[in-house]
Protein backbone atom coordinates (compact mmCIF):
# COMPACT_ATOMS: atom_id res chain seq x y z
CA UNK A 1 0.00 0.00 0.00
CA UNK A 2 1.24 3.41 -0.61
CA UNK A 3 2.04 6.21 1.61
CA UNK A 4 -0.35 8.96 1.51
CA UNK A 5 2.05 12.21 2.33
CA UNK A 6 0.41 14.57 3.98
CA UNK A 7 1.81 18.22 3.22
CA UNK A 8 2.67 20.23 6.32
CA UNK A 9 3.48 23.63 5.38
CA UNK A 10 2.15 25.29 8.34
CA UNK A 11 -1.43 25.70 8.61
CA UNK A 12 -4.35 23.34 8.94
CA UNK A 13 -5.23 20.24 10.72
CA UNK A 14 -2.74 17.55 9.67
CA UNK A 15 -3.96 15.48 12.41
CA UNK A 16 -7.66 15.06 12.23
CA UNK A 17 -6.46 13.97 8.26
CA UNK A 18 -4.00 11.54 9.13
CA UNK A 19 -6.50 9.90 11.89
CA UNK A 20 -9.52 9.36 9.23
CA UNK A 21 -6.67 7.56 6.61
CA UNK A 22 -5.81 5.34 9.57
CA UNK A 23 -9.08 4.88 10.72
CA UNK A 24 -10.23 3.45 7.40
CA UNK A 25 -7.20 1.69 7.07
CA UNK A 26 -4.53 3.73 5.23
CA UNK A 27 -1.13 4.80 5.41
CA UNK A 28 0.17 8.32 5.89
CA UNK A 29 2.76 10.46 7.33
CA UNK A 30 2.77 14.39 7.57
CA UNK A 31 5.87 15.82 5.94
CA UNK A 32 7.19 19.42 5.21
CA UNK A 33 10.49 17.51 4.25
CA UNK A 34 10.95 18.25 0.31
CA UNK A 35 12.99 14.45 -0.19
CA UNK A 36 9.75 13.22 1.49
CA UNK A 37 7.47 15.55 -0.41
CA UNK A 38 9.19 14.90 -4.20
CA UNK A 39 9.33 11.10 -3.52
CA UNK A 40 5.94 11.35 -2.42
CA UNK A 41 3.32 8.54 -4.35
CA UNK A 42 0.40 10.32 -3.16
CA UNK A 43 -0.36 13.47 -1.42
CA UNK A 44 -2.87 15.18 0.30
CA UNK A 45 -2.12 19.38 0.42
CA UNK A 46 -4.59 20.66 3.50
CA UNK A 47 -5.03 23.64 4.88
CA UNK A 48 -7.38 26.23 6.86
CA UNK A 49 -6.92 29.69 7.10
CA UNK A 50 -5.73 32.67 4.42
CA UNK A 51 -4.73 32.50 0.83
CA UNK A 52 -1.57 34.62 0.67
CA UNK A 53 -0.24 32.91 4.23
CA UNK A 54 -0.65 29.75 2.16
CA UNK A 55 1.28 30.06 -0.70
CA UNK A 56 3.46 32.43 0.83
CA UNK A 57 4.60 29.46 3.09
CA UNK A 58 4.54 26.96 -0.08
CA UNK A 59 7.07 29.29 -1.63
CA UNK A 60 9.18 29.99 0.76
CA UNK A 61 9.70 26.48 1.96
CA UNK A 62 10.17 25.20 -1.37
CA UNK A 63 7.37 22.98 -1.27
CA UNK A 64 6.21 24.80 -4.27
CA UNK A 65 8.70 24.12 -6.69
CA UNK A 66 8.50 20.28 -4.97
CA UNK A 67 4.92 19.82 -5.96
CA UNK A 68 4.99 21.81 -9.38
CA UNK A 69 7.22 18.66 -10.02
CA UNK A 70 5.68 15.94 -8.67
CA UNK A 71 2.37 16.50 -9.49
CA UNK A 72 2.57 18.78 -12.84
CA UNK A 73 5.61 15.99 -14.45
CA UNK A 74 5.40 12.99 -12.65
CA UNK A 75 1.79 13.25 -11.92
CA UNK A 76 1.60 11.82 -8.70
CA UNK A 77 -2.11 12.32 -7.18
CA UNK A 78 -3.19 14.84 -5.18
CA UNK A 79 -5.73 16.00 -2.88
CA UNK A 80 -6.27 19.63 -1.89
CA UNK A 81 -8.85 19.85 1.04
CA UNK A 82 -10.45 23.37 1.66
CA UNK A 83 -7.68 25.83 1.84
CA UNK A 84 -5.62 23.01 -0.54
CA UNK A 85 -7.92 23.24 -2.57
CA UNK A 86 -8.16 27.23 -3.28
CA UNK A 87 -4.42 27.14 -3.25
CA UNK A 88 -4.52 24.73 -6.52
CA UNK A 89 -6.29 28.10 -8.69
CA UNK A 90 -5.09 30.90 -10.36
CA UNK A 91 -5.62 33.42 -7.31
CA UNK A 92 -8.18 34.42 -5.00
CA UNK A 93 -10.22 37.84 -4.07
CA UNK A 94 -8.63 37.41 -0.34
CA UNK A 95 -5.08 37.64 -1.26
CA UNK A 96 -2.47 39.11 -3.91
CA UNK A 97 -0.33 36.72 -4.32
CA UNK A 98 -0.88 33.81 -7.43
CA UNK A 99 -1.92 30.08 -6.73
CA UNK A 100 -0.81 27.25 -7.89
CA UNK A 101 -2.47 27.66 -11.35
CA UNK A 102 -2.81 24.01 -11.99
CA UNK A 103 -6.42 24.32 -12.14
CA UNK A 104 -8.28 26.82 -14.68
CA UNK A 105 -9.97 28.74 -11.88
CA UNK A 106 -10.14 31.51 -9.52
CA UNK A 107 -11.66 32.02 -5.82
CA UNK A 108 -14.27 34.22 -5.06
CA UNK A 109 -15.59 36.00 -1.68
CA UNK A 110 -18.93 34.98 -0.69
CA UNK A 111 -21.31 37.97 -1.19
CA UNK A 112 -25.04 38.53 0.22
CA UNK A 113 -27.13 41.45 0.92
CA UNK A 114 -27.19 42.73 4.47
CA UNK A 115 -30.38 41.44 5.11
CA UNK A 116 -29.64 38.38 3.72
CA UNK A 117 -30.39 34.86 6.28
CA UNK A 118 -27.03 33.19 4.83
CA UNK A 119 -24.47 33.93 7.52
CA UNK A 120 -20.64 33.58 6.12
CA UNK A 121 -18.50 31.40 6.85
CA UNK A 122 -20.91 28.90 5.16
CA UNK A 123 -20.40 26.19 8.10
CA UNK A 124 -21.89 22.84 8.68
CA UNK A 125 -23.54 20.42 6.46
CA UNK A 126 -24.18 20.24 2.80
CA UNK A 127 -25.30 17.99 0.44
CA UNK A 128 -22.78 17.79 -2.85
CA UNK A 129 -24.39 17.20 -6.39
CA UNK A 130 -22.22 14.71 -8.49
CA UNK A 131 -21.40 16.38 -12.06
CA UNK A 132 -19.35 13.73 -13.35
CA UNK A 133 -18.16 10.24 -12.65
CA UNK A 134 -14.53 10.38 -10.56
CA UNK A 135 -12.34 8.36 -8.65
CA UNK A 136 -13.42 10.06 -5.59
CA UNK A 137 -17.09 9.63 -4.95
CA UNK A 138 -19.51 6.78 -6.50
CA UNK A 139 -21.94 8.01 -8.74
CA UNK A 140 -23.59 4.41 -8.67
CA UNK A 141 -24.70 5.34 -4.93
CA UNK A 142 -28.22 6.98 -4.66
CA UNK A 143 -27.93 8.22 -1.59
CA UNK A 144 -27.27 11.82 -0.61
CA UNK A 145 -23.52 12.91 0.09
CA UNK A 146 -22.99 14.81 2.76
CA UNK A 147 -20.32 16.96 3.99
CA UNK A 148 -19.15 18.99 6.55
CA UNK A 149 -17.74 22.26 5.01
CA UNK A 150 -16.38 25.88 6.74
CA UNK A 151 -14.70 28.53 4.39
CA UNK A 152 -16.08 31.93 3.02
CA UNK A 153 -14.47 32.10 -0.37
CA UNK A 154 -15.26 29.56 -3.35
CA UNK A 155 -13.96 28.20 -6.48
CA UNK A 156 -15.04 29.20 -9.75
CA UNK A 157 -14.21 26.53 -12.00
CA UNK A 158 -13.61 28.24 -15.58
CA UNK A 159 -13.59 24.72 -17.55
CA UNK A 160 -16.63 22.99 -16.73
CA UNK A 161 -15.29 19.65 -17.33
CA UNK A 162 -13.71 20.14 -14.22
CA UNK A 163 -16.42 20.44 -12.05
CA UNK A 164 -16.72 17.34 -9.95
CA UNK A 165 -19.53 18.67 -7.58
CA UNK A 166 -21.78 21.74 -6.60
CA UNK A 167 -23.73 22.75 -3.36
CA UNK A 168 -25.71 24.92 -3.29
CA UNK A 169 -25.30 28.30 -0.52
CA UNK A 170 -27.20 31.44 -2.25
CA UNK A 171 -25.83 30.06 -5.42
CA UNK A 172 -24.64 27.02 -6.87
CA UNK A 173 -20.92 26.85 -5.97
CA UNK A 174 -17.73 24.47 -7.31
CA UNK A 175 -17.47 21.85 -4.17
CA UNK A 176 -15.12 19.65 -5.70
CA UNK A 177 -13.21 19.12 -8.91
CA UNK A 178 -11.10 16.93 -10.39
CA UNK A 179 -8.77 17.44 -13.92
CA UNK A 180 -6.19 14.18 -14.45
CA UNK A 181 -4.52 13.55 -11.31
CA UNK A 182 -5.38 16.82 -9.41
CA UNK A 183 -8.25 16.56 -7.21
CA UNK A 184 -9.78 19.46 -5.11
CA UNK A 185 -12.56 19.18 -2.41
CA UNK A 186 -13.96 22.05 -0.63
CA UNK A 187 -15.21 20.31 2.32
CA UNK A 188 -13.64 18.56 5.05
CA UNK A 189 -13.97 14.93 4.47
CA UNK A 190 -11.67 14.03 7.51
CA UNK A 191 -14.93 15.57 9.71
CA UNK A 192 -17.27 13.86 7.59
CA UNK A 193 -18.40 10.83 8.86
CA UNK A 194 -18.69 7.54 6.78
CA UNK A 195 -19.00 10.20 3.83
CA UNK A 196 -15.93 11.22 4.17
CA UNK A 197 -14.41 7.63 5.25
CA UNK A 198 -16.28 6.40 2.05
CA UNK A 199 -14.28 9.12 -0.18
CA UNK A 200 -10.66 8.71 1.86
CA UNK A 201 -10.82 4.83 1.01
CA UNK A 202 -11.23 5.68 -2.67
CA UNK A 203 -8.30 8.47 -2.32
CA UNK A 204 -6.05 5.54 -1.44
CA UNK A 205 -7.42 2.85 -3.80
CA UNK A 206 -6.48 5.07 -6.34
CA UNK B 1 -28.92 23.95 1.11
CA UNK B 2 -26.76 24.01 4.25
CA UNK B 3 -28.84 22.45 7.16
CA UNK B 4 -28.72 23.70 10.24
CA UNK B 5 -26.33 22.03 13.01
CA UNK B 6 -27.54 20.49 16.42
CA UNK B 7 -24.53 20.05 18.16
CA UNK B 8 -24.28 18.12 21.68
CA UNK B 9 -22.27 20.34 24.14
CA UNK B 10 -19.94 17.78 26.57
CA UNK B 11 -19.17 18.98 29.80
CA UNK B 12 -15.93 17.98 31.29
CA UNK B 13 -14.67 17.76 34.75
CA UNK B 14 -11.68 15.39 35.96
CA UNK B 15 -11.91 13.38 32.99
CA UNK B 16 -15.77 12.85 33.34
CA UNK B 17 -18.30 14.10 31.75
CA UNK B 18 -20.99 15.66 33.77
CA UNK B 19 -24.15 17.95 33.37
CA UNK B 20 -24.99 21.00 35.13
CA UNK B 21 -28.09 23.00 36.21
CA UNK B 22 -27.59 26.45 36.04
CA UNK B 23 -23.87 26.29 35.50
CA UNK B 24 -23.51 24.41 38.83
CA UNK B 25 -24.30 21.06 40.57
CA UNK B 26 -22.28 18.83 38.50
CA UNK B 27 -23.75 15.25 37.91
CA UNK B 28 -21.58 12.63 36.33
CA UNK B 29 -23.15 11.06 33.06
CA UNK B 30 -20.23 9.45 31.19
CA UNK B 31 -16.84 8.30 30.15
CA UNK B 32 -16.23 10.78 27.54
CA UNK B 33 -14.55 8.52 25.55
CA UNK B 34 -17.48 5.94 25.43
CA UNK B 35 -19.83 9.08 24.69
CA UNK B 36 -17.81 10.22 21.44
CA UNK B 37 -17.82 6.92 20.46
CA UNK B 38 -21.66 6.49 20.50
CA UNK B 39 -22.18 10.10 19.08
CA UNK B 40 -19.80 8.96 16.18
CA UNK B 41 -22.14 6.02 15.47
CA UNK B 42 -25.14 8.44 16.00
CA UNK B 43 -23.37 10.99 12.71
CA UNK B 44 -23.65 13.90 15.31
CA UNK B 45 -23.39 17.15 12.75
CA UNK B 46 -20.40 18.74 15.27
CA UNK B 47 -18.99 18.24 19.38
CA UNK B 48 -18.56 21.11 21.86
CA UNK B 49 -16.85 19.40 24.74
CA UNK B 50 -16.10 22.33 27.55
CA UNK B 51 -14.00 21.65 30.42
CA UNK B 52 -16.07 23.42 33.13
CA UNK B 53 -13.15 23.48 35.81
CA UNK B 54 -9.72 24.60 33.90
CA UNK B 55 -10.43 28.29 34.14
CA UNK B 56 -11.62 28.50 38.00
CA UNK B 57 -8.96 26.45 38.87
CA UNK B 58 -6.36 28.70 36.65
CA UNK B 59 -5.40 25.45 34.89
CA UNK B 60 -4.59 24.64 31.11
CA UNK B 61 -6.81 22.19 29.04
CA UNK B 62 -6.18 18.68 29.68
CA UNK B 63 -4.15 18.03 25.87
CA UNK B 64 -3.46 14.45 26.88
CA UNK B 65 -7.40 13.65 27.26
CA UNK B 66 -8.22 16.34 24.69
CA UNK B 67 -6.01 14.77 22.03
CA UNK B 68 -7.49 11.58 22.58
CA UNK B 69 -10.97 12.68 22.18
CA UNK B 70 -9.57 14.23 18.92
CA UNK B 71 -8.58 11.06 17.41
CA UNK B 72 -11.94 9.35 18.28
CA UNK B 73 -14.22 12.72 16.53
CA UNK B 74 -14.85 11.90 12.78
CA UNK B 75 -17.03 15.46 12.92
CA UNK B 76 -15.94 18.60 14.05
CA UNK B 77 -15.11 19.21 17.46
CA UNK B 78 -14.90 22.85 18.93
CA UNK B 79 -12.61 22.55 22.74
CA UNK B 80 -13.33 25.24 25.36
CA UNK B 81 -11.91 25.83 29.01
CA UNK B 82 -8.81 27.49 30.53
CA UNK B 83 -7.43 28.56 26.98
CA UNK B 84 -5.96 31.98 27.86
CA UNK B 85 -2.67 32.16 25.53
CA UNK B 86 -1.91 31.60 21.79
CA UNK B 87 0.07 29.27 22.53
CA UNK B 88 -2.34 26.69 24.53
CA UNK B 89 -4.89 27.12 21.24
CA UNK B 90 -2.06 26.60 18.82
CA UNK B 91 -1.39 22.91 20.34
CA UNK B 92 -5.26 22.73 20.56
CA UNK B 93 -5.08 22.99 16.38
CA UNK B 94 -1.87 20.59 16.22
CA UNK B 95 -4.14 17.68 18.07
CA UNK B 96 -6.76 18.14 16.30
CA UNK B 97 -9.63 20.43 17.73
CA UNK B 98 -11.34 22.49 14.77
CA UNK B 99 -12.14 25.26 17.04
CA UNK B 100 -11.27 26.86 19.94
CA UNK B 101 -14.58 28.64 22.59
CA UNK B 102 -13.31 31.19 24.55
CA UNK B 103 -15.14 32.65 27.08
CA UNK B 104 -13.39 34.21 30.53
CA UNK B 105 -9.90 34.64 28.15
CA UNK B 106 -11.95 36.63 25.27
CA UNK B 107 -13.53 39.18 28.16
CA UNK B 108 -10.70 39.36 29.73
CA UNK B 109 -8.25 39.99 26.91
CA UNK B 110 -10.09 40.44 23.76
CA UNK B 111 -6.55 40.94 21.73
CA UNK B 112 -6.23 36.72 21.89
CA UNK B 113 -9.68 36.54 19.82
CA UNK B 114 -8.03 39.17 17.36
CA UNK B 115 -4.54 37.17 17.05
CA UNK B 116 -5.97 33.87 16.84
CA UNK B 117 -8.69 34.46 14.51
CA UNK B 118 -5.83 36.25 12.13
CA UNK B 119 -3.54 33.66 12.00
CA UNK B 120 -6.30 30.42 11.69
CA UNK B 121 -9.14 32.32 10.36
CA UNK B 122 -12.12 33.58 12.13
CA UNK B 123 -14.11 30.17 11.41
CA UNK B 124 -11.58 28.59 14.09
CA UNK B 125 -12.40 30.97 16.76
CA UNK B 126 -15.49 30.62 18.69
CA UNK B 127 -16.98 32.84 21.56
CA UNK B 128 -19.59 32.16 24.21
CA UNK B 129 -21.33 34.45 25.39
CA UNK B 130 -23.16 33.61 28.54
CA UNK B 131 -26.67 35.68 29.57
CA UNK B 132 -28.17 35.83 32.87
CA UNK B 133 -31.23 38.00 33.81
CA UNK B 134 -30.49 39.67 36.78
CA UNK B 135 -33.86 40.19 39.28
CA UNK B 136 -35.21 42.85 37.54
CA UNK B 137 -35.13 40.82 34.50
CA UNK B 138 -32.78 42.69 32.49
CA UNK B 139 -30.34 40.27 30.68
CA UNK B 140 -26.49 40.78 31.58
CA UNK B 141 -23.30 39.09 31.06
CA UNK B 142 -21.94 36.44 33.22
CA UNK B 143 -18.54 35.46 33.49
CA UNK B 144 -18.89 31.47 34.41
CA UNK B 145 -15.27 31.23 36.13
CA UNK B 146 -16.27 33.88 38.62
CA UNK B 147 -19.94 33.06 38.51
CA UNK B 148 -20.95 37.16 38.82
CA UNK B 149 -22.51 39.18 36.35
CA UNK B 150 -20.71 42.00 34.37
CA UNK B 151 -21.71 45.66 34.05
CA UNK B 152 -20.42 45.26 30.39
CA UNK B 153 -23.67 45.28 28.26
CA UNK B 154 -24.14 42.19 26.74
CA UNK B 155 -25.37 43.44 23.15
CA UNK B 156 -21.89 46.06 22.95
CA UNK B 157 -19.88 42.88 23.76
CA UNK B 158 -21.42 40.37 21.20
CA UNK B 159 -20.81 43.31 18.76
CA UNK B 160 -17.15 43.63 20.26
CA UNK B 161 -16.24 40.42 20.18
CA UNK B 162 -17.45 40.02 16.34
CA UNK B 163 -15.14 42.82 15.31
CA UNK B 164 -12.42 41.23 17.03
CA UNK B 165 -12.54 38.44 14.83
CA UNK B 166 -14.62 35.59 16.77
CA UNK B 167 -16.46 33.87 13.60
CA UNK B 168 -19.30 31.82 15.55
CA UNK B 169 -21.11 32.86 18.46
CA UNK B 170 -22.27 30.60 21.52
CA UNK B 171 -25.28 31.95 22.94
CA UNK B 172 -25.68 30.26 26.23
CA UNK B 173 -28.94 30.97 28.43
CA UNK B 174 -27.34 30.77 32.14
CA UNK B 175 -31.12 30.34 33.00
CA UNK B 176 -32.02 27.81 31.23
CA UNK B 177 -29.28 25.59 31.44
CA UNK B 178 -29.80 22.05 32.23
CA UNK B 179 -33.78 23.25 33.11
CA UNK B 180 -34.77 21.23 29.78
CA UNK B 181 -37.83 24.14 30.50
CA UNK B 182 -38.02 25.11 26.76
CA UNK B 183 -35.05 27.83 25.12
CA UNK B 184 -35.04 31.30 25.73
CA UNK B 185 -36.72 32.74 22.21
CA UNK B 186 -36.56 36.19 22.80
CA UNK B 187 -33.03 36.07 23.72
CA UNK B 188 -31.62 34.67 20.71
CA UNK B 189 -33.97 36.78 18.39
CA UNK B 190 -32.10 39.80 19.71
CA UNK B 191 -28.90 38.06 19.50
CA UNK B 192 -29.21 36.68 16.06
CA UNK B 193 -30.84 40.09 15.01
CA UNK B 194 -27.51 41.48 15.66
CA UNK B 195 -24.95 38.68 14.85
CA UNK B 196 -23.42 38.65 11.16
CA UNK B 197 -21.87 35.75 12.48
CA UNK B 198 -23.14 31.71 13.01
CA UNK B 199 -24.94 31.97 16.34
CA UNK B 200 -25.23 28.70 18.19
CA UNK B 201 -28.09 28.70 20.82
CA UNK B 202 -28.17 26.98 24.24
CA UNK B 203 -29.67 26.67 27.04
CA UNK B 204 -32.80 24.62 27.45
CA UNK B 205 -33.64 22.86 24.89
CA UNK B 206 -35.98 19.85 25.60
CA UNK B 207 -37.49 18.13 22.50
CA UNK B 208 -36.89 18.53 18.84
CA UNK B 209 -39.75 21.47 18.40
CA UNK B 210 -37.81 23.41 20.95
CA UNK B 211 -34.44 23.17 18.18
CA UNK B 212 -36.76 23.85 15.56
CA UNK B 213 -38.12 27.10 17.25
CA UNK B 214 -34.58 28.07 18.26
CA UNK B 215 -33.62 27.82 14.62
CA UNK B 216 -36.85 30.16 13.59
CA UNK B 217 -35.41 32.59 16.04
CA UNK B 218 -32.87 32.97 13.97
CA UNK B 219 -30.10 31.08 15.43
CA UNK B 220 -27.57 29.44 12.68
CA UNK B 221 -27.29 26.07 15.01
CA UNK B 222 -28.98 24.48 17.91
CA UNK B 223 -26.65 22.91 20.90
CA UNK B 224 -27.73 21.16 23.84
CA UNK B 225 -26.45 19.19 26.76
CA UNK B 226 -29.19 17.48 28.77
CA UNK B 227 -31.26 16.53 25.95
CA UNK B 228 -29.13 14.55 24.60
CA UNK B 229 -27.70 12.32 27.45
CA UNK B 230 -30.92 12.18 30.02
CA UNK B 231 -33.91 10.08 29.70
CA UNK B 232 -37.20 10.42 31.29
CA UNK B 233 -38.40 12.37 34.13
CA UNK B 234 -35.91 10.85 36.44
CA UNK B 235 -33.36 12.05 34.11
CA UNK B 236 -31.72 8.51 33.55
CA UNK B 237 -28.71 9.05 31.58
CA UNK B 238 -28.79 7.78 28.12
CA UNK B 239 -27.24 9.22 25.29
CA UNK B 240 -29.41 10.17 21.99
CA UNK B 241 -29.13 12.21 19.18
CA UNK B 242 -32.41 13.08 16.58
CA UNK B 243 -32.17 10.61 13.35
CA UNK B 244 -31.07 12.48 9.79
CA UNK B 245 -34.18 12.39 8.30
CA UNK B 246 -36.59 13.28 11.82
CA UNK B 247 -33.81 16.72 11.62
CA UNK B 248 -34.36 17.49 8.01
CA UNK B 249 -37.94 17.25 8.68
CA UNK B 250 -38.02 19.94 11.33
CA UNK B 251 -35.65 22.33 8.56
CA UNK B 252 -37.57 21.88 6.19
Amino acid sequence: MQTIIIVDYGLGNLNSVANMIRHVGGRCEISSDLDVIAKAEKLILPGVGAFDRGMSRLSSSGIEEVLNKVVLEKRIPILGICLGMQLMTHRSEEGELNGLGWIDAEVKKFVFPNNSILKIPHMGWNKVELKKSNQLISTKDDEEQRFYFVHSYYVYAKNPNDIMCTTQYGHEFCSAFSHENIMGVQFHPEKSHRFGMEMMKKFIQI
Amino acid sequence: MLQHRVIPVLLLKNNGLVKTTHFKEPKYVGDPINAIKIFNEKEVDELMLLDIMASKEKREPNFTLIEQIAGECFMPLAYGGGISTFEQAQKLFSIGIEKVCLQSSAIENSELITKLAEHYGSQSIVVSLDVKKNWLGKYELYHASKAKTLSLNWKDYLSQVIVAGAGELVLNAVDKDGTLSGPDLELIKTASSISNVPLVAIGGIASLADIQAVIRAGASAAAAGAFFVYHGPHRAVLITYPKQDELKKLFD
